[in-house]
């Protein structure tokens, strides 16, 4: 069966057209952009001023209690109510886009948030001390000491996108997803699998070049993890955070 | 949503059960297994690389995706419970055994000298000292790796297994928003069950923290 599979991968002419291999990856991948893109523009800025004043925390709390919210029920939900709204292909995306949106908000904003209040307090003094405003520090020693955390943020929201844009197929549009959804309408598991594997290999690849991309931007200063003091307090962090929620 | 819950209560609470097994099943076999693993990834740093890595690249792979992949793996069909059992655990191993990782490197030296200096063997300082101090943080994975289960384990509704995610399917089909909202809810009230367990099973286990609670 593996080796079905794998021709099936292999095959050039399930790769072409406009049902191809190659175009369904292309919508997977800008479904993902767009969605992780939107969600930033929202959640990064709003994570990083509650970090960096302390105030709105119930937010955090709020946006983490949505990720309780089964994935597929919230797809379901949005598409019904825009179903009878809209026409057209707009019918189907529009509710995706939103979801995926919706999903990709919580990770982003707790990574902001966490990463700019976990900020060593002694770095922060040193830089009022310099004589840094309030936006100077957020901008220049806040956010750079954040970005591990608003990387791993971003890793999460970008994952849980990529797996939900699969499921989203289901409600008729294109993406990887379809090879899965239409294997099983019409009994090809060979499709299937073959749709699995690669929905699988794009999502550790775009995790691949994320974490190569968080090495290249997160100053070398930040990356060595010192074994005990630091684990320490992230594995505190962690009972607190879910407590919290 | 009242009228369809009253209509179909004893079919909800089958699917519901059937949900609570194959989302808690995983969450105990994934914790049994996690706690050698996370204990072994402290042994040495290349140890750690290899468990946690390995693992959370387990957790990359989409669950539809890790779903239909199974029967090339468990040699099944891709309707039996078994794939998604399987990769539930997957998933909860992932999480899991870099938490208990963790909650074992946050006991104190001084607690583990106390415990050596007491003659207490590694096996015995293992299950009498180290475990019961990492309950609270290993609990607090558990939760988030219940919570995440639940959630999860709806989306094999998209498969035919039997669970309470058919509700999300099969209203959203006939266009039935009162039978989607019922697995929506359905859902919720289960992970909170989940995480409600958790913490009384935490809290017998944890007696030094019940003067301190928040």
């Amino acid at each position: 069966m593996i080796g079905q599979v794998w021709r099936w991968l292999l095959d050039g002419t399930n790769w072409q057209g406009g049902t191809g291999i190659t175009h369904r990856l292309v919508e997977h991948l800008q479904y993902t952009g767009e969605s992780v893109l939107i969600a930033a523009v929202i959640a990064l800025p709003i994570g990083a001023v509650i970090g960096h004043s302390g105030r709105g925390k119930w937010l955090i709390a709020v946006a983490n209690a949505f990720r309780a919210i089964p994935s597929l029920g919230l797809l379901f939900v949005v598409a019904m109510w825009f179903v009878s709204r809209l026409t057209g292909d707009a019918a189907y995306l529009v509710p995706t886009i939103i979801v995926l949106v919706i999903l990709a908000i919580p990770p982003l904003l707790a990574g902001a948030y966490s990463g700019v209040s976990e900020v060593d307090p002694a770095a922060r003094d040193a830089a009022f001390g310099m004589g840094m405003t309030g936006p100077q520090v957020l901008a220049r020693v806040e956010l750079p000491c954040a970005l591990p955390l608003i990387f791993s943020g971003l890793r999460s929201a970008t994952l849980q996108v990529i797996a939900t844009a699969t499921i989203a197929a289901a409600i008729s549009v294109g993406g990887l997803g379809r090879f899965l959804i239409d294997g099983l309408a019409n009994s090809d598991y060979i499709q299937m699998a073959g749709g699995a594997i690669l929905v699988a290999a794009l999502a550790l690849v775009v995790d691949g070049v994320l974490a190569a991309l968080q090495h290249l931007v997160v100053p070398g200063g930040l990356r060595s993890t010192g074994p005990s003091r630091r684990k320490r307090r992230t594995a505190a962090a962690a009972a607190q955070s879910a407590h919290a929620a | 949503m009242f009228a369809f819950v009253q209509e179909h209560w004893s079919d909800i609470l089958s699917r519901g059960i059937e949900h609570a097994w194959l989302a808690g099943l995983p969450l105990l076999i994934g914790l049994l297994i996690s706690l050698p693993m996370g204990w072994l990834a402290r042994r040495a740093p290349w140890l750690r690389v290899v468990l946690v890595g390995g693992s959370s690249l387990l957790y990359t792979i989409p669950s539809l995706a890790l779903f239909v992949l199974m029967p090339l793996v468990v040699k099944t069909s891709i309707t039996a419970p078994i794939n998604v059992i399987v990769a539930m655990t997957i998933y909860t191993i992932a999480l899991l055994v870099r938490t208990v990782a963790d909650a074992l490197g946050a006991v104190s030296e001084e607690t583990t000298q106390a415990a050596i200096a007491m003659g207490y063997t590694p096996l015995r300082r293992f299950f009498g000292v180290e475990l019961p101090l990492a309950v609270p943080v290993i609990s607090a994975g558990l939760r988030v790796a219940a919570v995440s289960n639940v959630a999860i384990v709806s989306v094999a509704a998209l498969l035919g297994i039997r669970q309470l995610g058919f509700y999300l399917t099969d209203g959203y089909q006939t266009n039935y928003w009162a039978e989607v909202w019922t697995g929506v809810v359905a859902c919720l009230v289960l992970a909170l069950i989940f995480d409600v367990v958790i913490q009384l099973i935490t809290t017998v286990l944890t007696p030094w923290q019940r003067g301190r609670a928040a």
